[in-house]
């Protein structure tokens, strides 16, 4: 596994051990930092991105995995180019993002009043991408349990599953509360970005995203390709951990 | 309270290619400098190394490296009959922050402004007469020219190593160089990088119909170099993952591949990170700055001492800084009065989409500053009698990337969604490319940065507040320069071409460029200038803002940087020659 190699190498910043690296304050106080002669920089001190475990779901509850599952299999769907983005593991990467810093807008500007504003001036809810899945999730089951008799969305045939879609991209299902298409925007957005984001955040697996346009990945140097002008660029993508087969068995 | 520090003769408000110039400069002349910077430290082997620089999602789309809006944002509307609100999430521009600032992350485009640019007002009236301007519009003439400025220029465009092909050297025309620029002293310090298919059909079908396309000057670099400061650049790999991204492979110029390893060898040198500058303080009279006040990321507050202030935090920060510190007359849009915060203006950028036949382009080969490019219509290059507008831009092949979770164009009119959707992406991938136009904006009455009367920061500081849109001035240039590029394309064959002119209103949710201008403007009068001819403050004279492009009285059909790099080796200099032995106004 090299996931290892990722763990080794994640320690603090905080914890810089050249000399030239001088703690401003008192004991214990790592609020600012003093640097002169010289570059402060010691081997092993990234914070490289640590990948996405499998295992159980850390943010939708089984129902609501269902519905992502199944409603991320129509927007991206499997056909004789390769998997969807059920298998690509779109749900996977989402419910990852919105247990992390993503999903509570870490770093954004949360303060008040918020007030509704012109289209120019941005998003402007108080709500976090966590909360309008909440809130999201629940009033898309409870509309397709009400339109489709008692039904769940993933029990719907891929038709129906369709015409849902649909009508929130539409605005036709308003989802109360939520607004059905933001909602389905911001479904369509976490989807593409885990199809084609690289596998180490739990979404295109084996890259498939990479492979269905023919993008290379994570690979750093075309030096010897720039010219070859109108010829199809011939290595298969890597990821940030490298490729499958490079992998010790 | 504040704890007080040993007086230091230097401080630098911000650790970027502003400061780390100038921390340089007056470090080596001797002066006992510390840089102040409210981000973390950044190095190439440590935060963008090779093995993870490559990873959209963090860099490009969840913006790891950029200014975080909870630490500081700014207030936007379109016009004063709106109620402004935050920033709350940036999209339309992108400031950095930490060491390096938005050097570590820029693309590397590196252009000149014209030698008319320099002059824009009295040039245009002379040309077109002074009823040609709208009333409105509040452009004004440099306090310096482009000669003088021209030893700057190749000393940053040295400092980088940047690659291009010079079109004028020293009056004499060069053959696939720019024929519009000015001259130059030198050729670039390295040739111009290779060129990928897109750019090469691009710059066969500029050339078929009259234009002079050539390569954009790059500071990514075609090949090994070492800079007057003995630093060691790297051979650009074409990795495609450079604006938004650090370089792994010391390729693009940054304050870390061209100045810090040099300067952090200066004992009389300090950076301190993690440390935001709150408030450049004055004496009673309001006359001299004493120094800065900071606050830790403890929010413990320290007061630093200094002869001498120099505000190298940015353009928008530089602004907001002058406001909160009561430096300059804050300028008042109703009354017209004032100065600070007067004259922002920003980039009218616009794109021609296109879609190839039977084409391998390999998109994602490519730099943050690749391309072929033609500059026929920028500035005052072309006859604008009868057009209904000034001002212009460059235009041409400069696709920076192609990461797919950004960039997948589709034919017009496919679902967003589906099988459908996803047959054309497939399909498109490879033989689509976007050409873009980089276009001028001009400065209004109408447009200005002054202080949110609602939204604070973190601290309980006011928010700048920037009022700001499109005029019709700027929209009919887009509309042209559309059309001219759309025009060249539409001999490159495609099956589907789309062209965007530039639409008002101005809308914070599209990235467009962070070329933010203006608001500490420079001048010759101190009645529509917050700084003089060397970036000095007419108010309280050892307070400085070296080169930012706040200082910029509007903005130009170019990328900023090589510009704000001159002028901070213009401001070195004035510093060191002659304030320093006579330290007063200098104008
Ligand atoms: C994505 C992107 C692409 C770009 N591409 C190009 C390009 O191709 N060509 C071009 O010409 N330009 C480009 N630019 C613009 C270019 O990066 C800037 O012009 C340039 O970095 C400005 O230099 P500066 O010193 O004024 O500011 P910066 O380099 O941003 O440095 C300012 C520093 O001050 C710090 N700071 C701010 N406020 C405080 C405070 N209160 N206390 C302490 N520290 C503070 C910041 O954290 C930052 O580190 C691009 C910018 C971005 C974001
Ligand atoms: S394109 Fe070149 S300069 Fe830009 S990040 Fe990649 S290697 Fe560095």
């Amino acid at each position: 596994m090299r996931d290892g190699v990722f763990q080794a190498r994640t320690s603090r910043r905080g914890l810089l051990s050249s000399s030239a690296l001088v703690l401003l304050l008192g004991a214990g106080s790592a609020s600012a930092r003093i640097i002169s002669d010289g570059l402060p920089w010691s081997p092993g001190t990234a914070t490289p991105p640590v990948p996405v475990r499998p295992g159980p779901w850390l943010f939708f509850t089984a129902e609501e995995a269902a519905l992502v599952e199944a409603a991320v299999d129509r927007l991206i769907p499997p056909d004789d180019r390769g998997p969807g983005a059920r298998d690509a593991g779109c749900a996977v990467f989402i419910d990852r993002q919105l247990a992390g810093p993503y999903g509570r807008s870490a770093g954004l500007y949360m303060q008040p009043p918020f007030m509704p504003g012109a289209a120019t001036q941005g998003y402007q809810m108080p709500d976090t991408p966590a909360t309008r899945y909440r809130g999201g999730l629940k009033a898309l089951a409870d509309h397709v349990k009400a339109a489709f008799a008692g039904k769940s969305f993933a029990e719907l045939s891929a038709p129906d599953q369709d015409k849902v879609l649909a009508g929130l991209e539409s605005g036709s299902i308003a989802l109360p509360g939520v607004g059905g298409a933001q909602f389905f925007a911001l479904l369509l957005e976490n989807t593409r970005e885990g199809f084609f984001a690289d596998p180490i955040y739990g979404g295109n697996r084996d890259m498939v995203g990479w492979k269905l346009i023919g993008f290379p990945g994570a690979r750093y140097d075309y030096r010897d390709w720039v010219e070859r002008h109108n010829e199809p660029y011939p290595l298969p993508p890597v990821s940030i951990m490298g490729r499958p087969e490079w992998e010790e068995r | 309270m504040p704890r007080k520090l040993p007086r230091k003769d230097v401080v630098i408000i911000g650790l970027g290619w502003t400061g780390s110039i100038l921390g340089y400069e007056l470090a080596k002349a001797g002066l006992d400098v510390v840089a102040i910077e409210r981000g973390p430290w950044r190095d190439t082997a440590t935060d963008f190394p090779p093995a993870s620089a490559q990873d959209e999602l963090r860099y490009a789309v969840r913006l790891d490296l950029f200014l975080r809006p909870d630490q500081e944002t700014l207030t936007f509307r379109n016009n004063a009959s709106q109620t402004a609100l935050p920033i709350r999430n940036f999209v339309s521009f992108l400031p950095g922050n930490g060491v390096g600032g938005a050097g570590v992350h820029w693309n590397g485009q590196t252009w000149r402004f014209l030698p008319t640019d320099f002059r824009l007002r009295s040039h245009l009236e002379e040309r077109y007469g002074k009823d040609a301007l709208p009333s409105d519009m509040t452009i004004q003439d440099w306090p310096l020219s482009y000669d003088d400025l021209e030893p700057y220029y190749d000393r940053f465009e040295k400092l980088c190593g940047t690659s291009g092909k010079a079109g004028n050297i020293r009056g004499i025309k060069q053959l696939g160089g720019n024929p519009f620029e000015g001259w130059r002293s030198s050729e670039y310090p390295t040739p111009p990088l290779k060129q990928g298919y897109g750019a090469t059909l691009f710059a066969e079908a500029a050339r078929k119909t009259g234009h002079n396309p050539f390569p954009q000057p790059a500071s990514n670099l075609s090949e090994a170099y070492v800079n007057p400061l003995g630093i060691k650049l790297g051979q650009c790999t074409y990795c495609g993952f450079c604006e938004r991204f650090g370089c792994g492979n010391y390729s693009k110029a940054s304050p870390q591949t061209c100045v810090l390893p040099a300067l952090l060898r200066f004992p009389n040198f300090t950076a301190q990170t993690e440390s935001e500058v709150t408030k450049i303080n004055l004496d009673s009279a309001g006359k001299r700055a004493t120094g800065v006040t900071y606050v830790d990321t403890s929010g413990q507050e320290w007061e630093q001492p200094a002869n001498i202030v120099l505000v190298c935090a940015f353009a928008l920060f530089n602004v907001r800084l002058m406001l909160l510190s009561g430096i300059g007359k804050p300028y008042d849009a109703q009354a017209g009065q004032g100065v600070v915060g007067r004259n922002y203006a920003y980039q009218t950028t616009s794109s021609v989409g296109l879609i190839l036949k039977d084409k391998v382009l390999n998109p994602f080969i490519a730099t943050g500053s690749h391309g072929m490019m033609i500059d026929d219509y920028n500035g005052d290059n072309f006859d604008h009698s009868g057009l209904g507008f000034v001002g212009g831009g460059y235009m041409g092949f400069g696709q920076t990337n192609a990461r797919p979770i950004q960039t997948r164009p589709v034919p017009a009119g496919t679902p967003k969604w589906g099988a459908q959707w996803k047959k054309a992406t497939a399909e498109t991938y490879q033989r689509a490319c976007s050409l873009a136009t980089h276009g001028s904006s001009y400065s209004y009455k109408d447009c200005y940065l002054d202080l949110d009367p609602t939204y604070t920061d973190r601290l309980g500081r006011p928010l700048m507040r920037m009022t700001f849109d499109f005029h019709e001035n700027e929209l009919k240039m887009s509309a042209f320069l559309t059309d001219r590029l759309a025009e060249i394309a539409r001999t490159m064959d495609p099956v589907e071409l789309v062209a965007l002119p530039r639409k008002g209103p101005y809308t914070l949710t599209a990235y467009q460029t962070t070329h933010n201008t203006g608001g500490t403007v420079m001048g010759a009068d101190p009645g529509t200038s917050v700084v003089n001819r060397y970036c000095q403050s007419w108010d309280v004279h050892n307070v400085f803002v070296p080169g930012g492009a706040s200082v910029f009285p509007q903005n130009h059909g170019y990328n900023p940087t090589d510009t704000v790099g001159a002028l901070a080796y213009w401001t070195a200099d004035a510093i060191r020659d002659r304030y320093l032995r006579n330290p007063g106004p200098l104008v």
